[in-house]
């Protein structure tokens, strides 16, 4: 929430995504958006200009491929898979079109081995999508690196189906 | 010497948590075959009966128990309840199969002091193994109790007892509000567990220093990893290391000077010394791969450490002041988090393969790796200081919980919270002196 006021201060924005109160998080902001048809058509008039990524409004639209946040791994790797690749390509160019954006990557990993060395891989598969990011536009001081290892699991559980959910890299605007 | 007021802070923290539950609930699950029988007779005592904080006896006998090593009599089968060893009728011991007797008084001292006096008796030779006046405070007394388990399993094994230690660990509740984390400290028994530090955020990783006043560990609370030390004592604490990237894995060096840790500040995590006075840091590791979980060989000249420079996981050695490393691990696909036995011979660690993730101890020179748990979810080794037990974290369907082997996998123990998660334990030094 506060990256988001954050953003509209710094660009003196009256973006109905920005003024919305309900924008409690990025998830919650892009639930109100979904509730009728006023968001999408706020986000149809601000994706009109000629960066394709489209302007601000599109990280609360929906249907903007931006609306992903999440992309997953595989076991003890940081290789950015087939499927996650135009998530990450994306917000590089989200980011490439709005150069005034800063935006943090969460690195996670699943509960099995070591939690130390899981705190690296996170930090690993952030790296990953930071450095695809940056080759794509993004420039490396929009985007900042985290690590929580396995110390915070989207999905609690001790079975493949729970830990390939935990697996990720979260994009955090 | 501590102030004053921050002694009586301690003593009251020390009376509270109460004789009664212990925080940790440790049952042996797995004991030896050939546990030596030893009767632990009621102390004598002639005052009021709930003059005293504890049963010694019974203390002591729990702590024998719970090692494995010891199957202590019942109190309803004792023949008689001697209190001085002229009145040990040791041919009605020796009937019973008990080799071993232990036998004590307790007298108060005034001032709500007492001392403690116990005899361990060899009932086949009818001698007299060891023998001690202890001077006990009210406050004391658990530890004496611990002190007494560790001379008589000194006497009958051979080998120092670890029951006047702590252990550290870090305990996950959910409450409505979310998850709340906790560091926290125990005696190795689970009684008088005291809360350290509490927090919203994650926690990780405790280390005791070799003198067992502070503890380090990694903290999320500014949103990203930062190292602390905390003193046991007094709450206070500092911020170690709080670099942009990971800031984890701290381990003291032997002598308390240094922390080794893993700092990513130049891109990818390394290994790093911090010297304590003065604060330089020292750069051990630098290669493109993972180097993290370092931990120092007993007598401080070599760090161990997990990498995958190799491709996954697995054991390195490296000289304390740098140089290049050497693989220690060659079993499987993978090896992580060293833990070193405090002789240095072995390295404890966890194993992966095949979908199960164990505690394994590595023998140094010879390079054979033997498994010594048997979930599929073992991680966060750590040694007991007198190296005979290796507690560890365990996740089962049933949630996280702490587990002890001892490394010749023959006792094993669980060790269970009344409600919540408690992982990544560490076992502190020794309290006292031999």
């Amino acid at each position: 929430m506060i990256r988001i006021l954050l953003l509209c201060l710094a660009l003196g924005a009256t973006l109905s995504a920005c003024s919305s109160k309900s924008a409690k998080d990025q998830g919650a902001a892009v639930e109100d958006k979904s509730g009728g048809g006023a968001g999408k058509e706020g986000a149809q008039t601000y994706g009109a200009g000629e960066e394709k990524a489209g302007g601000l409004a599109a990280l609360n639209d929906p249907d903007s491929p931006l609306s992903v946040r999440t992309v997953y791994f595989d076991y003890d790797s940081s290789d950015i898979l087939p499927e996650y690749r135009g998530t990450v390509e994306a917000h590089a160019a989200f980011l490439a079109a709005n150069p005034t954006v800063n935006m943090s990557l969460e690195g996670h990993a699943d509960e099995r081995g070591s939690r130390e060395y899981n705190l690296a891989l996170g930090e690993r598969r952030a790296q990953s999508v930071k450095r695809q990011m940056v080759l794509l536009g993004a420039s490396a001081q929009q985007i900042s690196i985290t690590s929580y290892g396995e110390e915070r699991p989207a999905v609690e559980g001790h079975d493949e189906s729970a830990w390939s959910q935990n697996r990720r890299v979260e994009f955090l605007y | 010497m501590p102030e004053p007021r921050k002694i009586i802070a301690l003593l009251v923290f020390l009376l509270l948590p109460g004789a009664a539950r212990p925080a940790l609930d440790i049952r042996i699950t797995e004991g030896m075959e050939q546990a030596l029988p030893i009767a632990v007779v009621p102390f004598g005592w002639d005052g009021e009966a709930d003059v005293l904080p504890l049963d010694m006896h019974v203390t002591i006998a729990n702590d024998l128990a719970r090692s494995g090593h010891f199957a202590p009599m019942d109190d309803q089968d004792m023949p008689q309840r001697p209190r001085e060893f002229s009145q040990i009728n040791l041919a009605d011991w020796r009937k019973l199969g008990m080799e071993s007797l232990v036998i004590g008084n307790i007298r108060a001292t005034g001032e709500g002091n007492f001392e403690v006096e116990f005899r361990l008796v060899d009932t086949y030779r009818g001698t007299q193994l060891a023998g001690f006046k202890i001077p006990a405070p009210y406050k004391q007394m658990r530890r004496t109790a611990h002190r007494i388990s560790d001379i008589i399993f000194e006497k009958l094994t051979g080998v120092r007892g670890a029951f006047d230690t702590r252990i550290a660990y870090i305990t996950v509740k959910k409450t409505p509000k979310g998850k709340r984390y906790s560091l926290q400290i125990a005696d190795a028994d689970g009684f008088n567990a005291q809360v350290l530090l509490d927090s919203g955020e994650p926690l990780m990783s405790p280390a005791w220093s070799p003198d067992g006043r502070q503890l380090a560990y990694v903290s999320f609370e500014a949103k990203n990893s930062a190292v602390w030390i905390q003193d046991v004592l007094t709450g206070k604490r500092e911020k170690i290391a709080a670099n942009p990237g990971i800031n984890s894995a701290p381990a003291w060096s032997p002598d308390g000077t240094k922390l080794a840790l893993t700092l990513s500040k130049e891109g990818d995590p390394e290994i790093f010394v911090l010297h304590l006075s003065g604060r330089s840091l020292q750069r051990i590791t630098n290669d493109r791969s993972i180097d993290t979980e370092p931990v120092w060989s007993p007598d401080g000249s070599r760090l161990a450490f997990t990498s995958d420079r190799g491709g996954g996981p697995q054991i390195y050695e490296v000289g304390a002041q740098g140089g290049s490393p050497r693989r220690l691990t060659f079993d499987g696909p993978y090896n992580a988090r060293p833990r070193f036995s405090p002789d240095g011979a072995s390295l404890a660690l966890v194993h992966g393969a095949e979908r199960q993730y164990r505690i394994g101890l590595l023998s140094v020179k010879q390079g054979y790796l033997e498994l010594l748990s048997k979930s599929r979810l073992d991680e966060s080794p750590s040694f007991a200081p007198n190296g005979s037990m290796i507690l560890y974290t365990t996740t089962t369907s049933m949630g996280t919980e702490l587990a002890a082997v001892s490394v010749d996998g023959r006792v094993h123990q669980r060790l269970a919270m009344q409600d919540g998660e408690v992982r990544e334990p560490a076992w502190g030094p020794f309290l006292s002196s031999p």
